[in-house]
């Protein structure tokens, strides 16, 4: 990123270093020390082994828990994208009441538990649950709709929750967008959806590529959201981790599954960057 | 420096040993770790056996609970240094246990009251403790009245005599069971299981499952809230909804009838005092007492000769004689077997299918 050449930078970098270093070593001893324990640990089955990634490139079971656990993300993300800039766009443009307002209902779930958030979404959704009720009263229906305990209820929950760090950084980045542009915009004969596609949209990349990559990595690791509202058939690995302490019961074999996901997403992040430049994008030079 | 930690460590040991003299003196009373699964089981048991037992062999009773023992029996063996004693968990890491060499083996001349229950409730590493069983439930607003309600797994499994949505335990253990009697096996003569053909009997009713249940609780709100129209949870989670006055109901015919157990930790800390607690533990008046303060069958059946528990309340009893004859006894020893473990593994497949 910034590689500066005066002497003055360079002091105000060592500076700067030096009082990274708590943080550092916070960062290396809850992050990395863990991480390379949990590496270490999916080498390891009475002696240095193998034989847990064996298992996990062998059997099946692990792909296809990969590739929904990567379809839900997606799904997810995509989503939270199309429900959140709207309400980041309002949220960012409103006046003073309203913007609090829209602001604190954005915010406000974060105080509830994901459990309790899950539970609501079941009261909501299964066979006698409200949505069904309703729609059965106006006469839409004349048979519930499985809306819980499948894929279509665990995704929807996991939307509901993971929203707000979708519309979060967008507000963030449409914030710091000058009204004036699109008014200069406009005075250079842009119609309201070109100046938004040519202008608007590309400022507020940064916040679209952040609320995307939070969402996306935190629904890869979600567990009580599908566990309670997907039935007992959304598999998802980290459900698949959970299982694996208990039936082999070491961690190696938990482990080597939670390392193969994160090589995944580290592929995922490094292709991405090779095609778009996250420099670019997030501003910097 | 070498010379300074080693003295220090060796102050540290000195401490550690001075501390630990007072507790294993010749003086103090004898004593026994007792650890079982926590909540409402625990706190019954307390009442209707530990203080008991403990009042009648003049020891102390210490307790420590733990959902999941056999990760911490395994740390404890595995630092050479044991702290409990007696451990109450499902019978299976009991057998698994003994087959680890973590677990004591038992030797009952030393255990008359064990002794006494029946060959198949108890193993050379474990005692049978209480009884709870995997049952068939069903909905009294589905199905009105006795007559017109599945009675069995083939029933169950009838999805055109008894419509109606659904739910299965999301685990292999008690479901392959009760596949296997849909199909027609009878419940005597189900082990070793037909692993292919249970997966393949379950593959039929899959479609018709609304929900795979993961905790008790979660088998007895489906039920309640009408989710499902029947469901096999274990017989506690009914009979505690039917208390409340819900709608529901269940038959012992065909249940799966399971266990926890009593096992010794290898190189118990006190391992004579630990004997004489797990023979009290299976006596028949103090396991009469269980079943009056929770819905858990005793696992000693003179239980039902003391008085204790009148008639009706046997009836409720997943192992009073006459429902247990109904019933089918899981194999503990068929589950921890490699062949049961093989099982296990090939639940996910089948789940993802």
């Amino acid at each position: 990123m910034a590689q500066s050449a005066t002497g003055q930078d360079d002091g105000e970098q060592r500076l700067m270093l030096l009082l990274a270093v708590p943080a550092l070593l916070v960062v290396s001893a809850l992050v990395l020390l863990p991480l390379a324990w949990l590496v270490g640990q999916s080498f390891w089955d009475n002696g240095l082994s193998f034989a847990h990634y064996q298992r996990v490139f062998s059997e099946a079971v692990y792909w296809r828990s990969f590739g929904l656990t990567f379809r839900i993300a997606a799904l997810v993300t995509i989503a939270c994208l199309l429900l959140g800039y709207p309400v980041a766009y309002a949220a960012a443009m409103a006046e003073r009441p309203w913007k609090a307002l829209i602001l604190a209902l954005i915010v406000l779930p974060f105080w509830t538990s994901v459990l309790v958030r899950a539970y609501a979404w079941l009261v909501l959704l299964q066979r006698t649950g409200v949505v069904n009720q309703m729609l059965e009263r106006v006469g839409l229906i004349s048979e519930p709709l499985a809306l819980a305990h499948n894929e279509f209820g665990a995704t929807l929950a996991t939307v509901h929750i993971l929203l707000p760090f979708m519309v979060l950084p967008i507000y963030a980045a449409i914030e710091k967008i000058p009204p004036d542009l699109m008014q200069a915009a406009a005075s250079l004969g842009g119609g309201p959806a070109y100046a938004f596609r040519r202008v608007f949209l590309p400022l507020s990349m940064p916040g679209v590529i952040s609320g995307m990559t939070l969402v996306f990595i935190l629904t890869l690791g979600f567990y009580i959201t599908p566990e309670l509202l997907g039935g007992g058939r959304v598999v998802m690995v980290s459900m698949v981790v959970s299982r694996n302490v208990e039936l082999y019961q070491q961690w190696g074999a938990a482990s080597a599954v939670g390392v193969v996901l994160l090589l995944i997403v580290a592929a995922i992040f490094y292709a991405v960057s090779r095609v778009v430049s996250f420099d670019r994008i997030l501003g910097d030079k | 420096m070498q010379y300074a930690i080693r003295s220090l460590l060796g102050g540290a040991l000195a401490i550690a040993g001075a501390v630990a003299v007072p507790g294993s003196g010749a003086m103090a009373q004898e004593q026994v770790l007792f650890v079982s699964q926590g909540g409402a089981y625990q706190k019954a048991q307390t009442i209707a056996i530990l203080d008991p037992a403990a009042k009648k062999l003049g020891i102390k009773v210490n307790q420590d609970s733990a959902p999941d023992a056999w990760p911490v029996m395994k740390t404890q063996i595995a630092s050479g240094k044991p702290t409990w004693d007696v451990v109450d968990t499902p019978t299976g890491y009991c057998l698994r246990g003994g087959e680890q060499g973590l677990v004591e083996k038992l030797d009952f001349s030393k255990l008359p009251n064990a002794a006494a229950m029946p060959a198949e409730y108890r193993s050379d590493y474990s005692v049978a403790y209480e009884f709870y069983s995997s049952v068939l439930a069903y909905s009294l607003k589905k199905f009105a009245d006795a007559a017109s309600a599945p009675k069995t797994w083939a029933d169950f499994w009838d999805v055109k005599k008894f419509p109606g949505r659904r739910a299965l335990r999301n685990h292999p253990i008690a479901t392959l069971e009760a596949a296997l009697m849909a199909d027609g096996v009878a419940p005597d003569k189900l082990y070793p299981l037909d692993v292919d053909r249970a997966l393949k009997k379950l593959e039929e009713i899959k479609p018709h499952i609304t929900v795979w249940w993961t905790s008790g609780a979660q088998s007895a709100q489906l039920l309640n809230d009408g989710e499902v129209d029947m469901v096999m949870p274990w017989n506690g989670r009914v009979s505690a909804l039917t208390k409340e006055g819900a709608k529901v109901a269940y038959t012992y015919t065909q249940g799966i009838l399971q266990s926890t157990s009593l096992c010794i930790l290898k190189g118990a800390p006190n391992l004579a005092t630990a004997i004489k607690f797990v023979n009290e533990a299976v006596d028949p008046v103090l396991q009469a007492n269980l079943p009056l303060h929770i819905d858990y069958g005793p696992a000693n059946p003179n239980a039902f000769g003391t008085g204790v528990i009148s008639s009706a309340r046997a009836k409720e009893l997943p192992s009073a004689p006459e429902n247990a004859s109904r019933q089918a006894l899981m194999s503990y020893a068929w589950w921890s077997s490699a062949k049961g473990e093989e099982a296990e593994k090939r639940w996910l497949g089948f789940m993802q299918k």
